[in-house]
């Protein structure tokens, strides 16, 4: 436990000792407040409701880039060969490095309270509905971090774990959206499967088990698939 | 001071249609400094990888400090400090932040202040310490991977090649700290610089295409390959009889095998001496110059260097001629 915080902390330090951490930041939150104030006063209603839909098609392209390096650059680099050489289990190495990114998620997610925040002071802000969004958001951006640093674990190449996470947040997120197209007895499980359904719930203030559970299932079935791909190294 | 550190049976690593290792054992005690020597892509890289349990044996096992490789990995990694060929750090760290990392990676149980003060005399980063990793030259960089290796003061030390890439004073030094690290612990170095084994190392491994060759010490190794023999120069007086005529002398020398001329350039007759025995023959190849009356102008004994018998021992049919200047 102890390795899995060190190495959470160095993971961590590590993206503010390059612009990567504060190009995305900020590129994140100019476009949030772009998107969002555009059309805030048209709808003349002190609600957040659509900051969270806008952030979760946000987290699209950040999540991928805030994990996007982790393994992938320490095998590039072979800097894995000296981490991966000391006392630490790989579990402890991707669970550190799964915090690291969750860290800086968890930062960015705190600097868009603002938002909620400025908005308060314009109306009546209704803060239980903006609590439970935070807890949707915090969910679903870890199960695509959970899935960036698996496809970090897949490849030498930040872009490729970049483009192949993207794709598979995308098609989480957006497969919601075909259900009218998929037959009934499979549109259920597709549902069922994808992002949006629990999200949506969690958003409306439905915080049910099944849905947090489900989250946690990606991120740890994502995380186990990664440990299996970086210990795979031992038989290649 | 006996015990085994590490001890190999039989290792295997085959990759699909390749096998980088082919039954390789060996044992290593304490106190031992062990060169590991071979051109490139003989094996050592990947031998040091399953000793430091980064990648696993397709076949064999092997105990360092008394662990089992694969399944006690956490054992055999908390006993040694390694050091990878490519010496890969995290460069956009401080050599510090770097260090404490390792430290605290490694839980040093003691004093890590202390510790980190200790080291970093040790390998000289004194002068870096607050820089960042990726401003530092190779020899600097090459010293904070030893450093990191060296933190938690483990039996064990598996260096990859720490001196290649240094210029000769950085590999000097590197080269004295190993042995003064060697007079306790236990070292296995890589290289395929010979002179380095010969000054740092008190045991030779030579492997060659997966395959362990000779396992001697550096004087043995050197015996192995035969005796040494002689260089004789002496100034050409006459015509050519002279020459046979000195040939015949220096081959009238007691315990002289063979002599033969050599060389014969601008009045210089240089002859090699062959001897029977590893007896020196220098007073008496001298006396038999000076009673004949010849002006000698040079005497060397040669002794069989390792790079002969390293490129005996590792080039056969299928090596390459990069495995020669490797050696060379």
């Amino acid at each position: 436990m102890q390795r899995t915080l060190t190495i959470a902390k160095r993971e961590f330090r590590g993206y503010f000792n390059s612009p990567a951490a504060y190009i995305v930041i900020c590129l994140f939150l100019l476009m949030m407040g772009f998107f969002f104030w555009n059309p805030f006063f048209l709808i003349n209603r002190a609600s957040v409701r659509n900051m969270y839909d806008l952030m979760a098609v946000l987290l699209l392209p950040t999540a991928p880039a805030l994990t996007m390096g982790l393994l992938a650059e320490e095998k590039r680099q072979g800097t894995i060969e000296i981490l991966l050489t000391m006392p630490v289990r790989d579990t402890e190495v991707i669970l550190g490095k799964y915090l690291a990114a969750f860290g800086l998620l968890s930062v960015l997610l705190l600097l868009t309270l603002a938002y909620p925040i400025s908005v308060s002071t314009l109306g009546n802000l209704d803060w239980g509905p903006v609590w439970a969004g935070y807890l949707a958001l915090l969910l679903e951006g870890g199960a695509m971090l959970a899935l960036g640093v698996l496809a970090s674990s897949w490849t030498e190449n930040q872009l490729i774990a970049f483009f192949t996470s993207g794709m598979i947040c995308f098609i989480f997120w957006v497969v919601s959206r075909f259900l009218p197209f998929i037959p009934s007895q499979a549109a259920s499980v597709v549902e069922w499967l994808s992002f949006d359904y629990h999200f949506q719930d969690i958003v409306r203030g439905v915080v049910d088990s099944r849905h947090v559970i489900y989250f946690l299932s990606v991120i740890g079935f994502s995380l186990a698939l990664a440990f299996r791909s970086l210990e795979s190294r031992r038989w290649s | 001071m006996n015990d085994v550190m590490i001890e190999a049976q039989n290792l295997v690593k085959r990759y699909d249609d390749f096998t980088a290792i082919d039954n390789v054992s060996m044992k290593v005690r304490r106190g031992e400094v062990l060169g590991f020597l071979g051109p490139n892509g003989a094996g050592k890289s990947t031998t040091m990888k399953i000793l430091t349990c980064f990648t696993s044996p397709t076949e064999g096992s092997a105990k360092v400090n008394g662990f089992d490789i694969t399944t006690d990995s956490l054992g055999v990694r908390a006993s040694l400090g390694y050091l990878p060929e490519s010496t890969a750090l995290y460069t956009d760290m401080l050599v510090l932040e770097y260090l404490e990392f390792a430290a605290e990676m490694r839980s040093l149980s003691k004093d890590v202040r202390k510790r980190l003060k200790e080291v970093v005399e040790e390998t000289g980063l004194g002068d870096v310490i607050a820089k960042p990793i990726r401003a530092l030259s190779k020899g600097y960089k090459q010293r904070v991977g030893l450093a990191q290796a060296l933190i938690h003061e483990p039996p064990i030390l598996i260096l990859d090649e720490p001196m290649s890439g240094l210029d000769p004073n950085q590999a000097v030094e590197i080269r004295d700290l190993i042995k003064d690290i060697g007079r306790e612990r236990t070292v296995i170095l890589s290289t395929h610089n010979l002179a380095e084994v010969q000054v740092a190392c008190n045991r030779v491994l030579i492997i060659s295409k997966g395959r362990i060759v000779a396992d001697d010490t550096p004087e043995g190794l050197r015996d192995r390959a035969g005796k040494a023999h002689y260089s004789v120069t002496v100034q050409k007086q006459g015509d050519d009889a002279f020459a046979k005529q000195c040939e015949a002398a220096f081959k009238s020398v007691p315990g002289v095998e063979a002599a033969r001329l050599v060389e014969d350039d601008a009045g210089e007759l240089t002859y090699e001496i062959v001897p029977r025995s590893n007896d020196d023959l220098r007073p008496a190849l001298f006396k038999t110059a000076v009673d004949k009356g010849y002006t000698m102008l040079g005497l060397k004994r040669e002794g069989q260097n390792l790079e002969e018998v390293f490129r005996e021992l590792t080039t056969g049919p299928a090596a390459s001629p990069n495995n020669t200047k490797a050696a060379a």
